[in-house]
């Protein structure tokens, strides 16, 4: 069997084992939530399933004047979105889809995420809604332009936006100890699209929940697990290009890249609980005044690193 | 065969989008019809081996389109554009113009002498495609670029009415070291400014 056929049969596996790592993340945010109640870890550890069979039996609910296709494809696209993410994303040597320009395509789909997100706020015909969706849209804004040249850095090491070329080029150092300020400022962009920690206004609590306002039943399944789904796969794609992908020592990569992604994912779970929510119009002179100027020396002492060096460090 | 398929059901995809665009009766499905039609032919774009070119127009295009819904919904006077409503004006006129111009084009591309093809594409398809568009004009452009992305910038600064310059007055000195009065801002950038 070519090796096309065999990776698209792997894609098969692909869904239901980011549907794990998702289900994993939210029993780790839930356990760290009922901690802080004083609840036992045990309840917090089955409460995103007992939530999941809470709203599988719950009915679906939709309101006059809702645009239902807008705001169904919103809700199922969060998930796909993140799944297309995974694609692209070397598990040691192995990719389910080597694309030569799989950074590029990881951006189109973090893109795609505007538009999902807007639409959710948009369809549910809703005042809350909507306002959580031009939250959303404001804040991308702010922090697009940064992950773009956050993501550039990496591509600068390594002279390529293949995904297995990145990693490969970290075979001495890893990308994150020579561009810290570019993993940073990614690792909030992950924070970010995923609507979550100090970038949640969209989905915000002072906004009634904002897009996630008026979803029940097996929509806000969906939107709530795609959006574990989107946060692992921001954390996912960091290991390739910022923690050296599969490289370690006895484990296989593949496992190694697994290990390392869940490791991000309980930093990200961390993470919400440290900073104050901001709000989109405060982010904007922040990304823009502050964080711009900053990722594009990142980017610059990279690419002079790599002309005197000849190559990635 | 395959690729064949593909590329036909990408075409009809983006043509049967394109005229969703004006069939359908609210702006925020027009926006991402049209976006829909994008991701299309960026699909057939990567057919062409013209990978890179393909995912950013993708890339460009959803940006641009989830922008494009929000002015397109703020713009459309008294606001019709939360309700239900046609897409289309001057119907007789814009219809003769389509049709008129689909018979041009169409039958141009029928009826052109296509040469025939004269060697073999080169290994780097994107690489050769930049060298044939911009080729000896590239330091033209890197120059006037960056002027052009200048400009925007400062007529954006200049025309915003609640920008720095109308809150910090002309020297940006309006609550500083002169000692005027503070700008009345109700919100404050996240650098406290």
């Amino acid at each position: 069997m070519d090796s096309t056929v065999t990776g698209a049969l792997w894609a098969l596996i692909l869904p239901f084992g980011l549907a794990v790592a998702a289900l994993l993340a939210a029993a780790g945010n839930a356990v760290l939530d009922s901690r802080a109640r004083g609840l036992s870890a045990t309840a917090g550890m089955v409460a995103p399933v007992r939530e999941t069979a809470r709203l599988l039996r719950q009915q679906r609910r939709t309101l006059p004047g809702a645009d239902s296709l807008l705001w169904r494809i919103g809700g199922a696209g969060l998930a796909v979105a993140a799944v297309l993410k995974v694609l692209v994303i070397p598990f040691g040597n192995f990719t389910f889809a080597d694309l030569p320009t799989g950074l590029v395509w990881f951006n189109a789909m973090d893109v795609l995420l505007w538009a999902l997100w807007w639409l959710l706020g948009w369809g549910a015909n809703s005042g809350w809604s909507l306002v959580g969706g031009y939250r959303f849209l404001a804040q991308a804004l702010s922090y697009e332009l940064p992950l773009m040249f956050a993501l550039t850095a990496p591509a600068v090491g390594a002279g390529s936006l293949r995904l297995l070329d990145i990693q490969d080029a970290q075979d001495g150092l890893w990308f994150v100890v020579w561009m810290p300020a570019a993993f940073l400022v990614y690792a909030a962009s992950v924070v970010a699209f995923s609507s979550w920690g100090p970038f949640q206004t969209a989905t915000g609590r002072d906004a009634a929940g904002g897009v996630i306002a008026e979803l029940s039943g097996v929509d806000r399944l969906l939107v709530l697990a795609g959006r574990y789904m989107v946060l692992v796969a921001g954390a996912a794609f960091a290991v390739p290009l910022f923690f050296g992908g599969g490289s370690g020592p006895w484990l296989p990569g593949s496992v190694w890249v697994i290990v390392k992604s869940l490791a991000l994912v309980a930093v990200f779970i961390t993470a919400r609980r440290l900073f104050p929510t901001l709000r989109p119009e405060r982010l904007a002179e922040i990304a823009l005044v502050l964080v711009m100027p900053l990722v594009l020396i990142q980017v610059a002492v990279a690419a002079v690193i790599v002309v005197v060096n000849g190559g990635a460090l | 065969m395959i690729p064949a398929i593909l590329f036909w059901f990408f075409s009809v995809v983006a043509v049967a989008s394109g005229a969703a665009v004006f069939i359908v009766n609210s702006m925020a499905r027009a926006s991402y019809a049209l976006a829909v039609s994008f991701i299309a032919v960026g699909a057939i774009i990567v057919q062409l081996h013209l990978d890179y070119i393909g995912v950013i127009t993708i890339l460009m295009m959803v940006m641009e389109m989830a922008i494009m819904a929000v002015f397109m919904v703020m713009y459309m006077g008294m606001n019709p554009a939360l309700m239900p409503m046609d897409m289309t004006h001057h119907k007789h006129r814009s219809a003769i113009i389509a049709v008129a111009v689909f018979v041009i084009l169409a039958g141009g591309a029928l009826f052109i002498p296509w040469p025939a093809r004269i060697g073999v594409p080169p290994g780097d398809v994107t690489a050769s495609l930049g060298q044939a568009l911009m080729g000896s004009k590239m330091l033209v452009m890197l120059t006037i670029s960056p002027a052009l992305f200048a400009t925007i910038v400062a007529a954006l600064v200049l025309a915003n009415p609640r920008g720095r310059y109308d809150r910090l007055g002309d020297s940006l000195t309006r609550g500083g070291a002169d000692k005027g009065t503070a700008p009345e801002d109700p919100i404050r950038g996240g650098l406290g400014r």
